[in-house]
């Protein structure tokens, strides 16, 4: 679960990491008010939204007089912003922070996260840090370094500050800031802590430029002062409805509406209907705690959409999910709407026969298939 | 023969006394698995399901000599059942449960290293051998004894490649469930070696998907000698979205690297046949085990 920049900063800030002075602004004439608290000449407006690629989309601007500000607060707040990470359908901006511009010398990267091998803290640090620096890494994995922080001891200090310096960081006032976010990073149980630019200034000060803060879904319930950011997670109101149904669902621009349960078997059904050039509405994944009801609801979100044209069903029984549920959860959809899209269904595993006759009892404009590739294919024919 | 669980196991429950917990173990048993225990802290001294219930791993353990565990317990209580477990020396514990936080993971992780536990999940179906033990969540009509063996990150997948082998004959050594989550027990690797060294297993499938590291260490480790057995690989997500979260916990990386095709790709290089989708990996398996015995 992302955090929006200036939450990121507050969170690393009340730890020590370094960051420049700022405010959220919710309207053009606050954030006029409030430059005065800045002391400065040079100011960053910066859109909050949750996706990267901002400054390349208009959504980060420099300005030099507090009126400046006030007048790109306006524009920015309530505009949709397109992102090369958005999509094509963009972002709302909901709050914009207003910081004192630094005087940059140099960029470098800093973040921590899990590492999967041995569950330690990892630091990644790179001397090449900035806006293009995920592309650069992409591309090269030479351009940041990696190492496990532990706890904060002497000894551990010193193997710090010896692979910082390797990455052009080897100051005390760095090794503080890495400690630092460590410690942010562990008590308020993050995936991600990314500093990125970590700025060098002309006057020799370490400060977080940016930051990304990201928590664990499933530990917010620990921190419930992260709660009001989850509604921010999802882009679209249909992807957060089919949250709340245990139905984990991406919502995509295509025509064929995919119902799958597990999310292995529904990305192997998307890789197969793009390969035979069909166009998914979504990705689903009906979690095994999912009843009918819950994938009623699931359905019903795809059968009001009206991009689709046909539904697929893909559905491998076994454990809790077996065949008859989800096929009750979406015969249960189908009688509640007004378009009846027809409706290719695969069931196998346990319970399928019972399944698909509750589909055909409930007389649904039902296409009984055999194989995957065959459901892709009748989808694929229907949709077009 | 077969790796990690076979007749021998003798499995004990945490969580046995809930309602999954309940289900899945009556399910084990019907099997024809060994299931000897149950523990929970609030109701020792009680029976469920016709085993005893205990307080602790390590009292369950001592009296009825379990050498395996299920645990099946909420989110919130799964690191420390697994702790408890891995401290009681279980020789194998299997995690089935969704949504575990990571951090307590990582303190999982720091309890595994030099244990005398083998961690299987969580965010798995379990594993399976079949005929002889269920530990997990797996549906097993569809599964048939034979000779190949599987470790996957996708829970329903494998149930779906599982029936298609067993309606083709191609019965399974083990089918190991490694986990859906970033931070895991077991890995490919680690079953690679098992399958490896087992006598009856003549093949591996692979079930992988972006983001991790599983199928770039598996395609490391196949790279650096003959393996000896035939490894078909079936990797899904190449169409996923970028940077979009699709499904397991596991498959946003933070730098976006582990595409389902260059995972692919590197598998190939390293010997492994590469299944286009779920409908062709019996196909490639009957093309480099053109001899298998059909059950």
């Amino acid at each position: 679960m992302l955090l929006p920049e200036y939450r990121s900063k507050e969170l690393l800030a009340k730890y020590g990491v370094p960051i420049p002075p700022g405010f959220l602004a919710r309207s053009s004439n606050d954030a006029e008010t409030l430059c005065a608290r800045l002391n400065t000449s040079r100011y960053v407006v910066k859109s909050q939204i949750l996706a990267g690629g901002r400054g390349l989309a208009g959504g980060v601007k420099i300005v030099d007089t507090p009126s400046a500000v006030g007048a790109e607060v306006e524009r920015l707040l309530g505009h949709v912003l397109v992102t090369d990470q958005t999509g094509p359908r963009g972002e709302i901006v909901q709050s914009v922070y207003v910081e004192a511009a630094l005087d940059i010398v140099d960029n470098f990267y800093l973040a921590l996260a899990l590492d999967s091998a041995t569950g330690g803290v990892m630091l990644l640090a790179s001397e090449k840090g900035g806006v293009e620096f995920e592309e650069r890494a992409r591309m090269d994995d030479t351009v940041y370094g990696t190492t496990i922080i532990g706890e904060d001891t002497p000894e551990e200090r010193k193997k710090i500050k010896a692979f910082l310096s390797e990455h052009g960081m080897g100051e005390d006032a760095v090794v503080d800031l890495a400690f630092a976010a460590r410690k942010g990073f562990i008590e308020n149980e993050l995936t991600l802590a990314e500093v990125n630019p970590l700025a060098k200034t002309r006057r020799g000060d370490w400060i977080a430029a940016d930051a990304k803060a990201a928590l664990d879904p499933n530990a917010v319930f620990r921190h419930p002062e992260f709660e009001e950011f989850a509604h921010l997670q999802h882009r679209d109101a249909i992807e957060a409805e089919a949250q709340a149904n245990d139905i984990n669902m991406v919502k995509l621009d295509g025509t064929i509406g995919v119902v799958v349960n597990g999310a292995g078997l529904g990305l192997a059904m998307h890789d197969m209907i793009i390969e035979a050039k069909g166009r998914p509405a979504n990705f689903m994944d009906i979690r095994t705690t999912a009843t009918s009801l819950k994938i009623a609801k699931g359905v019903q979100l795809l059968l009001s959409d009206p991009n689709v044209r046909c539904i697929l069903l893909n559905v491998h029984g076994g454990g809790i999910t077996l065949g008859d549920t989800v096929a009750e959860g979406v015969s249960v959809a189908y009688g509640h709407a007004k378009r009846k899209v027809p409706l290719v269904a695969r069931i196998s595993g346990q319970n399928a026969d019972r399944g698909l006759a509750i589909l055909k009892e409930h007389r649904l404009p039902v296409e009984v298939v055999d194989t995957m590739s065959d459901a892709v294919a009748r989808a694929i024919a229907l949709a077009s | 023969m077969a790796i990690i669980v076979d007749n021998s196991t003798k499995v004990l429950v945490q969580g046995m006394t809930g309602r999954a917990g309940s289900f899945y173990t009556h399910q084990a048993m019907r099997y024809g698995t060994t299931y000897v225990a149950g523990v929970n802290p609030f109701k020792p001294g009680t029976e469920h399901l016709g085993l005893p219930v205990f307080g602790s791993v390590d009292e369950a353990k001592a009296k009825t000599g379990a050498n395996a565990s299920l645990v099946i317990v909420p989110a919130v209580k799964a690191g420390a059942a697994m702790i408890e477990a891995i401290e009681a020396e279980i020789g194998v514990i299997t995690c089935v449960t969704e949504r575990v936080p990571q951090h307590d993971m990582a303190r999982v992780k720091a309890a595994l290293e030099g244990s005398k536990s083998v961690l299987i999940g969580p965010n798995s179906q379990g594993i399976l051998t079949p005929e002889q033990c269920k530990i997990g969540v797996m549906p097993t009509r569809y599964a048939l004894p034979g000779r190949i063996g599987i470790a996957s990150r996708a829970a329903s997948l494998t149930s779906e490649v599982v029936s298609q082998c067993s309606a083709a004959g191609l019965g399974q050594s083990t089918t190991v469930g490694i986990g859906g989550d970033s931070l895991h027990g077991l890995g490919f690797v680690d079953c690679l070696k098992l399958f490896k060294d087992d006598a009856d297993t003549d093949a591996v499938i692979l079930i992988g998907e972006m983001g991790g590291r599983e199928e770039e260490d598996a395609a490391e480790y196949l790279a650096t000698g003959d393996y000896g057995k035939p490894v078909v690989a079936l990797i899904v997500g190449r169409h996923a979205p970028q940077g979009r979260r699709m499904g397991h916990a596991g498959t946003l990386s933070v730098f976006g690297t582990g595409s389902a095709t260059a995972k692919a790709d590197l598998l190939q290089r390293a010997g492994a046949v590469i299944a286009g989708n779920v409908d062709d990996v019996v196909p490639r398996i009957k093309t480099v085990l053109p001899n298998a015995a059909v059950a």
